[in-house]
């Protein structure tokens, strides 16, 4: 596959695993973020923390947009969809995601007209293709699925197609990052910046990231030679004291970003004042919705949305493994409670969360008391 | 949010230009070029594809440009440690290139 | 006399589209409320087919349920599907299938040449695979019921000589040997329900394994310890569940794996693991390790075998897991299937 197999080439990526070796400092411990939970997905897929030397230690960070969406929202969603003339349109990777009732799955085998799709404009299609029912489309994602969403409504609005509508939860990845930074048992000494969404916003927005915050930010692609190229960067920058802003994917990502789709998101949402995130609480000017200019296609302005609040069970601690002060195996329900088959959180259920990454790709012995206590 | 995957454009639908039909080895969908209508892709461009939307053009030179680079991983480090003895460190050419920095 | 009651440990309240999906939640309902109520207190590893003892001689017996839309794709359908999968199980017992019963289920409504096609469609797989159509059942439900039409065979065979295959046999050292390319009917049949708007030139792999069983067999006797066709779940969810019935480490090289790019394409673009994806004719064996270089031979040399491979080999650790190795020195945990493969855009 062009542009793919290129960058898993296993001489490429042995060499870059050296390099990393040679770059740390063994005085030092490196505690690098992956932003995205792509990059989560990639580093376990590919097995790439066995490359790497003890002392730099991969901490996953809150750029799952499955993972941080609270119960509420979902409750919210799936109510709204709960009428017969209705269909209840999503991602695969929201179909298993449990609210206080069931996952939309379940739903679906109690009778909810549930649909998988694969882009936003599959859902309008279902909306062109069905004129007697209502089709919703559950929107998730940060910027990087965001303009998507805006550019489909533009095309529902231009097409008059009122049988369609997006509950909208996307949300946007600097005020997470600022989040981080801003927790107290957090320390991290650079970034590995989300690639994908960057095609979208560019490089400047991580600015402050290094110039305030004294950390560096490489952004990066999502195969194994992009990853480990991207930490060969961060090290380089912090054995000379810098802290930069730098592009590892330039075959993708233009440094001002897609000024098309920043003009359609801007067309299309607004920022709302504050927003909850699973693990993070409230925070300001951080999601996005649809303005009333399209309020036509908007669920919430359309329908009346329940605006359920659910707290996350006590004894989940999604919200510290969000962070990555904790790591998933020393949360008291992994691999007990909470299994991919039967998760009480959406880390364990996103294919991006780190808790199914750790359950699914580490190594794994049965967890006893005894040696839960020492990962 | 990141899955996205590289595709080259096959053929822009005639009757909806905003539709192409993109080839993933030997796999084929429409995908929505509306979010690169600033410079819209022709037929053989190679494009990064997320939820059936065209999000950014892939630059070959680019992806050549890296691979000469990771390549060369390891001898330019070599070079770099061989020169350090001459007490030229200052003269060492920049890693990773400018261009990558703006 | 007192009856023990028999608990089941099936807990769930509803049965969800993922217990038939063959992964995690098909065995949960399998073996915590079909086991303890059908096969008594001591069932064991729970095979393809059946083994059973008739006055002497040793008969296995399999059936198998087909429920697949649409009823026709590139490559086959559900008729062909229905005879190829019970002489494949009964081929992965370590058995030539002899005869085989259908039981149709049909909507009312169904077209008759869609019926005729089929019907059609299923003598020619029989033919083709030596086996004998011996009887059979109609039952008809209302229109909106059994999306067309539901499929059962049920078939009945006899052990090939010198077979010996129990997960018990399996020793540290054994190889793992696949038959071919992996993922193909899986995809062909996601393809061919139209809602992912994807097309490639896929077809189903539907066909019947035992020429290729049996040139095993005769090649390796009672080296060949265990048989699988690698169905729903995929070959993640087979190699799993050989894993735990016999408590060793599937240790398996990614490289090895051989996917056709088509397949690699799809599974990209929609976020699936090819791993997860079902087979209906490819089929995966251990085989000591003396000899497997001879199974290799012996299957490449065989109509149908060219592309088989062998992809890994038995470990003591990770116990009861199965683990790939990357070509780059990492490696990941592969487990079985949870649900339905579902696409994901993250």
């Amino acid at each position: 596959m062009k542009f793919v197999d290129e960058f898993r080439a296993p001489e490429l990526i042995a060499k870059a695993g050296e390099e990393i070796r040679k770059l740390a400092d063994s005085d030092r411990h490196y505690r690098i973020m992956e932003v995205c939970g792509g990059h989560t997905h990639a580093i376990y897929r590919f097995g790439l923390k066995d490359l790497l030397p003890a002392n730099v230690e991969l901490i996953h960070g809150p750029g799952c947009p499955v993972c941080v969406l609270p119960m509420g929202r979902i409750d919210d969603g799936l109510s709204l969809a709960a009428q017969p003339e209705f269909i209840f349109a999503a991602f695969g990777d929201m179909m298993r995601v449990p609210g206080t009732h069931g996952s939309p799955l379940e739903y679906k085998a109690r009778g909810m007209d549930v649909r998988i799709v694969y882009s936003p404009a599959d859902a309008l299609k279902l909306a062109r293709n069905n004129p007697e029912k209502h089709v919703m489309f559950f929107a998730i994602g940060f910027e990087t699925t965001a303009p998507s969403t805006a550019l489909t409504l533009v095309r529902a609005k231009a097409e008059g197609l009122n049988n369609f509508s997006v509950f909208c939860n996307h949300v946007t990845i600097i005020p997470a990052i600022r989040a981080i930074l801003d927790s107290p048992d957090m320390r991290l000494d650079g970034f590995v910046g989300p690639g994908h969404v960057s095609t979208v916003i560019g490089c400047r927005p991580y600015d402050w990231i290094a110039k305030a915050e004294g950390k560096p930010v490489v952004v990066s692609g999502f195969e194994p030679l992009d990853i480990l190229q991207s930490i060969v960067m961060l090290l380089r920058q912090l054995r000379r004291g810098e802290a930069k802003v730098e592009n590892q994917y330039t075959r993708v990502v233009p440094w001002e970003g897609n000024r098309a789709a920043l003009r359609v998101m801007a067309e299309v949402f607004e920022l709302r004042p504050y927003f909850e995130w699973r693990g993070l609480g409230f925070i300001s000017q951080s999601a996005l919705k649809i303005r009333e200019s399209y309020g036509t296609w908007d669920a919430e302005q359309r329908f009346t949305v329940p605006g359920i609040r659910v707290t996350d069970p006590k004894a989940a601690q999604c919200g510290e493994v969000l962070k990555g002060v904790l790591k998933p195996t020393q949360c008291k329900l992994f691999g007990r409670e909470c299994t991919p088959e039967q998760p009480v959180g959406a880390l364990m259920v996103s294919s991006e969360g780190s808790c199914a990454a750790y359950y699914n790709y580490e190594h794994r012995k049965p967890i006893t008391i005894a040696n839960a206590a020492t990962r | 949010m990141c899955l996205a995957i590289p595709g080259q454009i096959v053929a822009i639908d005639s009757q909806n230009t905003h539709l192409a039909t993109v080839d993933v080895v030997g796999v084929r969908r429409k995908v929505d070029l509306g979010l690169l209508q600033d410079e819209p892709p022709v037929p053989g461009d190679w494009v990064l594809i997320h939820v059936g939307f065209a999000m950014s053009k892939i630059s070959e030179a680019d992806a050549a440009d890296q691979m000469e680079t990771l390549t060369m991983l390891g001898e330019a480090a070599a070079a770099i440690e061989e020169v350090r003895g001459y007490g030229l460190e200052n003269e060492i050419p920049d890693y990773p290139p400018q261009r990558w920095k703006q | 006399m007192a009856t023990a009651v028999t608990k089941i440990k099936f807990r769930e309240p509803q049965i969800e589209m993922s217990h038939g999906a063959g992964g995690k939640a098909s065995r949960r309902l399998v073996e915590g409320l079909f086991a303890p109520l059908l096969f008594g207190s001591s069932p064991g590893p729970l095979g393809d087919a059946a083994h059973v003892q008739i006055n002497g001689t040793k008969i296995a017996m399999t059936t198998d349920s087909f429920v697949v839309k649409p009823l026709r794709f590139p490559g086959g359908s559900i008729g062909e599907l229905a005879i190829n999968g019970t002489v494949n199980d009964l081929a992965v017992s370590g058995a030539r299938a002899e005869a085989i019963v259908v039981t149709f289920v049909l909507e009312a409504g169904l077209p008759t040449e869609i019926l005729e096609a089929e019907v059609r469609a299923m003598a020619d797989a029989a033919e083709k695979a030596g086996v004998k159509i011996a009887g059979g059942d109609t039952k008809v439900v209302e229109h909106g019921k059994a999306d067309g039409m539901y499929v059962t065979t049920t078939g009945i065979g006899r052990l090939l000589s010198g077979v010996e295959i129990s997960p018990q046999s399996v020793r540290p050292g054994d190889k793992v040997l696949l038959s071919g390319p992996i993922g193909d009917h899986g995809i062909t049949i996601l393809l061919a329900r139209g809602d992912l708007d994807l097309e490639a030139d896929l077809r189903s792999d539907t066909r019947s394994v035992f020429p290729l069983v049996q040139a095993l067999v005769r090649e390796c006797g009672a080296g060949v310890r265990w048989m699988r066709d690698p169905t729903r779940g995929g070959v993640a969810t087979s190699l799993n569940e050989l894993a735990r019935d016999c408590g060793l480490g599937i240790v398996l090289c990614e490289e090895k794996i051989p996917v056709r790019d088509s397949v690699r394409g799809a599974c990209e673009l929609l976020g699936l693991d090819p791993m997860h994806i079902a087979n209906e004719g490819q089929f995966l064996a251990v085989i000591s390790s003396q000899h497997a270089e001879s199974a290799l031979r012996a299957l490449r040399a065989t109509p149908g075998g060219e592309e088989a491979i062998l992809i890994g080999e038995v470990h003591e650790q990770p116990d009861s897991a199965v683990l790939v190795t990357t070509p780059y020195g990492g490696s990941r945990l592969v487990d079985m299937l949870v649900g339905d493969p579902l696409p994901r855009i993250c």
